[in-house]
C-alpha cells in the first residue's frame, strides 16, 4: 500500500448508492458509497473512452459510464462487459471522524 | 465441430464473436467482413476532428485469434444456400455453417445520379470515407451537406472545429425531424449557428453536378450553391440483399422475430440490418440504426444462435455528440401526447414523453457534457418497466429520478 491517506470530503457529501468525482493533483478518482453504507474509490475515468465515471449511475455495486453505458463493479473495478474491458484501478478507503480518505 | 458464421464484421458481428466466447460456445466461429480492417468502431467517424490516422478498434485484432475467432477480412460473401448450409465467398471458397448471422448493417443513401467514386460528392459509412473527407476540412475550403440528421449535423460540427466554412441543406422544415423533439433540435440549431454553420432548411434539390474542382448544387428555386465537397447524408439502407437472394423475409430489412430468428431455419439476423418486433411498445416492427443496438442484439443472437431462447427487450437508445453538446434519447415517442420538460441547470434539459395513460414512452435529454446522462439512463429503466410516472416528480429536478424507480 502506498499508504498516502487524502482526505475526499465528509460522509454526508456522498449519497448512498452515489458517486462523486475527487481530483488531486492531477489525477482524477471517483469515490463511491454503496447502499449498504461503505465506501469505495477507483480511477476517475472510464476504460473506453475517458469519460469521468461520476457523471454516471450507480446501481447496487455498478458504475455506468455516463458516455456509452460501459459498465464496471466499483467495489472491485472489473469491467463487466462491451464496450469495456480493460477493469478500472481500486484505491483503499477510510472513514474516520466522519470524513473520507482515499490511499493513492 | 459446430460452426457458426457471422457475416458482417462491424460492431454487431465482432460483439457476437465476443459474446458467443464469453457464453462458453466452444465450436467454431469464423466472422466475414468486407472491409481489409479489423472490426472498428463507427461512432467516431463523424464526431472527432482527429486526422483519422487509425480507426478505434473494437478489440486489438490479435484478440480474435486468441479467442479463437477466425475473422476474414476483404472478404464478400456472394450467396447464401439455406438448403445446403453454405455460404460462398468472393475468393472461391465455400463454407458450411451449423448457424448463421447476418451482421450485414447498413450502407449510406445514395443521391439519385451520383457516380460512386465521385470525387467531390462523397458518403459517409467507413473509416476510409471518413479520412477521405477529413482531408477537405481545412480552412478556406467550403463544405455542404445534403441531410440535417445525425450524421450531417455531427459532421458539421467536426467540419467547423476544423475551421471549415460548412453550409447544411435539409429537405424538411427543420434538422432531426425523424426522432427529435422540435424543442431539442432547436438547441442544436442554435448552437450551429453560433458557431457559423449556415443551415438552411425547406430547400429542394433538383441536382448536384461536379467538375474537375468542385460541386455544384442546384436548389429548386433556381439558385445554386457551389462547395469543394458535398457530404451527402440522407440515411441509410439496411444490407439485405443478399438475405432477399437467400429467400429470407423482409420487411424493412430482414425480418426476424423477437429471437432474431429470420423466416430460415438457423439463420439470424441482428443489428442495423434487420426489423424486429418491440414487445415494450405492444410487438411494433421497428429497425434501428444505432451503436447500442448492435451490440445489445449482437449478444442476444449469441444467445440465441446458442439456443438459450432469449427475446428482445431492450429500450432503444442513442446519442449524438456536437461541439461540447450531448444529446441522449430513450425510447420511441411515437404516441406520446404529453412532453414534460426537467431542467438540470446550466442549459440541460429532458423532455419525458408520455402517453394519453401517462406511461412513459421515452425521454430526450441535452446538454453540455454527460448533464443529461445519469437521469436518461434511470429514465430508461422506468420505460422498460412500463412506468407511470407522477408527472410533478418527472418536472421536479429536486425530486431524484432513481426514487422513481423503486415506486
Amino acid at each position: 500500500m502506498s499508504g498516502n491517506w487524502i482526505e475526499v470530503c465528509a460522509v454526508e457529501d456522498i449519497d448512498e448508492e452515489d458517486v462523486m468525482r475527487f481530483d488531486h493533483q492531477g489525477r482524477t478518482f471517483a469515490v463511491y458509497r454503496s447502499p449498504d453504507d461503505q465506501f469505495f474509490a477507483t480511477d476517475g475515468l472510464c476504460t473506453h473512452e475517458q469519460v469521468h465515471l461520476a457523471d454516471g449511475l450507480v446501481m447496487d455495486e455498478i458504475i455506468e459510464c455516463p458516455k456509452h453505458n460501459g459498465r464496471f463493479n466499483y467495489k472491485t473495478g472489473q469491467a463487466k462487459g462491451a464496450p469495456v474491458c480493460v477493469n478500472l484501478n481500486t484505491y483503499p478507503v477510510k472513514v474516520e471522524g466522519g470524513a473520507v480518505f482515499i490511499s493513492i | 465441430m459446430t460452426h457458426f458464421v457471422i457475416i458482417g464484421a462491424g460492431e454487431c458481428g465482432a460483439r457476437t464473436a465476443f459474446a458467443l466466447r464469453e457464453k462458453g460456445f466452444d465450436g467454431e466461429i469464423t466472422l466475414i467482413g468486407n472491409e481489409t480492417l479489423a472490426p472498428y468502431e463507427r461512432p467516431p467517424l463523424s464526431k472527432t476532428a482527429e486526422d483519422g490516422t487509425g480507426p478505434k478498434f473494437i478489440a486489438e485484432p490479435q484478440r480474435y485469434a486468441a479467442g479463437g475467432v477466425s475473422l476474414m477480412t476483404g472478404v464478400t460473401v456472394q450467396g447464401v444456400d439455406p438448403a445446403t448450409k453454405a455460404v460462398t465467398l468472393s475468393d472461391g471458397r465455400t463454407i458450411a455453417y451449423d448457424k448463421l448471422l447476418f451482421a450485414t448493417g447498413a450502407r449510406a443513401r445514395a443521391f439519385p445520379g451520383i457516380a460512386e467514386d465521385s470525387q467531390h460528392i462523397r458518403l459517409l459509412r467507413t473509416h476510409a470515407d471518413a479520412v477521405a473527407l477529413r482531408k477537405a476540412m481545412v480552412p478556406g475550403k467550403h463544405i455542404v451537406i445534403v441531410g440535417g440528421g445525425f450524421i450531417g449535423l455531427e459532421l458539421a460540427a467536426t467540419a467547423r472545429v476544423l475551421g471549415t466554412d460548412v453550409t447544411v441543406l435539409e429537405g424538411l422544415e427543420r434538422v432531426l425531424k425523424r426522432g427529435v423533439p422540435e424543442e431539442v433540435a432547436g438547441v442544436i440549431c442554435e448552437r450551429h449557428s453560433l458557431e457559423g454553420v449556415d443551415i438552411r432548411c425547406g430547400v429542394a434539390i433538383t441536382a448536384i453536378a461536379e467538375d474537375d474542382e468542385r460541386a455544384i448544387i442546384q436548389l429548386a428555386d433556381g439558385s445554386t450553391v457551389s462547395a469543394d465537397l458535398v457530404l451527402v447524408g440522407i440515411g441509410a439502407t439496411p444490407n439485405a440483399e443478399l438475405a432477399a437472394r437467400a429467400g429470407l423475409q423482409i420487411d424493412n430489412g430482414i425480418a426476424v422475430d423477437e429471437c432474431l430468428r429470420t423466416s430460415a431455419p438457423d439463420i439470424y439476423a441482428a443489428g442495423d440490418c434487420c426489423s424486429f418486433p418491440l414487445a415494450i411498445y405492444g410487438g411494433r416492427r421497428v429497425r434501428l440504426e444505432s451503436w447500442r443496438n448492435a451490440q445489445e442484439q449482437g449478444a442476444l443472437a449469441a444467445a440465441n444462435m446458442m439456443g438459450l431462447g432469449e427475446t428482445v427487450s431492450a429500450v432503444p437508445w442513442f446519442w449524438s455528440d456536437q461541439y461540447d453538446v450531448t444529446l441522449q434519447i430513450a425510447g420511441l415517442a411515437e404516441g406520446a401526447v404529453q412532453h414534460l420538460r426537467r431542467d438540470l441547470g446550466e442549459g440541460a434539459f429532458i423532455l419525458f414523453h408520455l402517453d394519453q395513460a401517462g406511461r412513459l414512452l421515452a425521454a430526450s435529454g441535452i446538454g453540455r457534457g454527460n448533464a443529461v446522462a445519469r437521469d436518461i439512463r434511470l429514465a430508461e429503466k422506468l420505460i422498460a418497466a412500463r412506468a407511470h410516472p407522477d408527472p410533478a416528480a418527472l418536472v421536479a429536478s429536486s425530486v431524484k429520478l432513481k426514487s422513481l424507480l423503486a415506486a
